[in-house]
């Protein structure tokens, strides 16, 4: 019998290491036919603001080699539309959920959290500094230690619960934005949100995505992924949670190796809509075979 | 409507004209195939082109218990591998997806106009139709006789069918809207081609005052309303996922 569980801290208990990554995962109902969605670590909700958001022009959306660029730009209802329409269909399920919080403003941010922290059942939030698709707010913030620290700051005030931050990997050292928001009182950091790209449709002779850049996510963004996590791993005391690119149980291994204590699945999702629960049963198996009973025993083994 | 399941499928049949291919194929393993409705798609992993990440979403052609068909045409890398299958090659297939047509709840006169490849999906919506009490007409448009005579007998076994050709090899010369079959009364309009063709019909509808659906193909990734890449800029409701909502819309709904 292997225990998978994962303590975070400030009162976010996982059952196992796997999250699905905002905005990948809409609000987990998306995909009731294909995974089972009581048997995850957490369910982290499309990215949520205070009001509700359009989102950016079609088209948003460009393959590339291993991966993909979007430029969605936080579509979304807004903060109230989730708390009363939405929270009520996703609240049984049996994994955590956390919603990803994002704004233009630092009040934004606020106010949203404020008004997620009168739902119960939300352990956690995430909170977006990252987004690389909105013109103001998002990753502006994430790019600067003082940015960083002024929205984890204030959200810190008004959220009582568990506060992770999603740091933007489009910074030249992110272990400094780590510990700023460390600093600030967040209780873990999740990385890495998607790099700035491009690409270009040489035919039609225009940029491929309506915003001209995007997001990069996909497995082509692993190798750079990992190797942050395990730097920003080193820099902090509070808990990593790894992203980027990861396809299996493998690959989450090797961010969990490198000091993940828990990982998030994103442009997976799209792939294989079933790649979480089969990332939660790979680790489970590999604990198995390396004679590991407890998970959180591995976790940053590279590291010591 | 059937939720979206994973199902690994193996190629039976491949009959190609060109660089089109349609395939069918059966579940693996006794599994049963939810059926799906007709103007719903399925997203299928390509496993082995270098330069794609993301499924092909491709439109039913026909869909019977236990067998599919899919119409392909090939446009990159990815729909390469699918029009180059063997009968024995297997594929993952995430289906059904989407919001298909609207079937009329009593008789009407439906015409279901196509082009290109957009042609696929009209078959099984005939199909659909005639089974309801319906008699389908089609026009179909292609570039010449060659993309389409192969395909021809399948719709003529269903309904009453025109054919428009660019250079005039099949049919009446010129694109579906200058075929004489428009003209025909009709309750309702299908719509499933290119962009350009499909607003050209879209705007003959307009000018008739005729009930008229259109399946819109913009660029996907998850096909479960999930990624927000695909979305479409309704009048009614800003921006919908064209996977979920769609692929088919109202014309109503769209700011064409």
């Amino acid at each position: 019998m292997v225990n998978l569980n994962i303590d975070l801290g400030a009162g976010l208990k996982l059952q196992n290491p796997v999250m699905t990554a905002s905005g990948t995962f809409g609000y987990g109902r998306e995909f009731e036919s294909l995974t089972d969605l009581d048997r995850l670590g957490a369910i982290i909700v499309k990215g949520t603001t205070l009001e509700p958001r359009q989102g950016n022009p079609y088209p948003r959306m460009a393959e590339t080699p291993s991966g993909m660029l979007n430029a969605v730009g936080l579509q979304n209802k807004g903060v109230d539309y989730f708390i009363e329409k939405i929270y009520p269909e996703i609240r049984h399920y049996k994994s955590n959920i956390i919603v990803n919080v994002s704004g233009a403003k630092v009040s934004d941010y606020v106010e949203t959290a404020r008004r997620l922290a009168s739902l119960d059942g939300i352990p956690a939030i995430e909170v977006n500094i990252s987004c690389p698709n909105v013109k103001s707010g998002g990753m502006a913030f994430g790019t600067t230690c003082a940015g960083s620290s002024e929205v984890t700051e204030a959200v810190r005030k008004v959220w009582p619960r568990h506060l992770m931050v999603k740091l933007s990997p489009n910074v030249t050292d992110i272990t400094e934005i780590a510990r700023a928001v460390e600093g600030s009182g967040a209780d873990s950091v999740s990385l890495v949100n998607t790099f700035l790209g491009m690409a270009v449709d040489v035919e039609r002779q225009r940029p491929f995505l309506s915003t001209v850049t995007g997001g990069l996510s996909g497995p082509c963004i692993r190798p750079i992924a990992i190797r942050m996590v395990w730097q920003v791993a080193k820099a902090v005391k509070i808990p990593v949670v790894g992203l980027g690119g990861i396809m299996n149980g493998r690959d989450a291994m090797e961010f969990i190796l490198a000091g993940a204590s828990a990982v998030q699945i994103g442009t997976a999702n799209f792939v294989h809509p079933d790649a979480t629960i089969r990332t939660v049963e790979w680790i489970e198996d590999y604990c198995r075979r390396h004679n590991i009973t407890d998970f959180s025993t591995i976790v940053g083994a590279l590291n010591r | 409507m059937n939720k979206p399941l994973l199902i690994e499928f193996e190629v039976t049949c491949v009959d190609r004209s060109g660089a089109t291919a349609r395939l069918t194929l059966e579940p693996v393993g006794g599994v049963t195939m939810p059926m799906p409705a007709p103007g719903q798609f399925v997203n299928i992993l390509v496993e082995h082109a270098h330069n794609t990440f993301l499924r092909r979403p491709i439109s039913v052609n026909f869909a019977e218990p236990g067998s599919l068909m899919l119409m392909v045409k090939e446009a990159g890398e990815g729909t390469a591998v699918l029009v180059n299958s063997l009968p024995g090659d297997r594929y993952n297939i995430l289906m059904p997806l989407g919001h298909g047509f609207t079937l009329p709840e009593k008789p009407e006169k439906c015409l279901l106009i196509g082009g290109g490849v957009g042609v696929a999906p009209l078959l099984y919506l005939g199909e659909c139709l005639r089974q309801r009490g319906v008699e389908p007409v089609f026009v179909l448009g292609a570039r010449n006789r060659k993309e389409l005579d192969w395909q021809l007998p399948d719709f003529e076994k269903i309904g009453k069918t025109f054919v428009a050709t660019e250079d005039g090899s099949l049919g009446t010369k010129g694109f579906v809207t200058q075929c004489p079959a428009l003209d025909l009364e009709a309750d309702r309009w299908y719509v499933c081609g290119p962009m350009p063709m499909m607003k050209a019909v879209a705007a003959a509808a307009r000018k008739r005052n005729v009930e008229c659906e259109v399946s819109l193909e913009n660029k996907m990734a998850c096909g479960l309303g999930a990624c927000l890449c695909c979305v479409e800029d309704t009048a009614d409701s800003g921006n919908v996922c064209t996977c979920t909502e769609g692929p088919v819309f109202n014309l109503n709904r769209l700011k064409w």
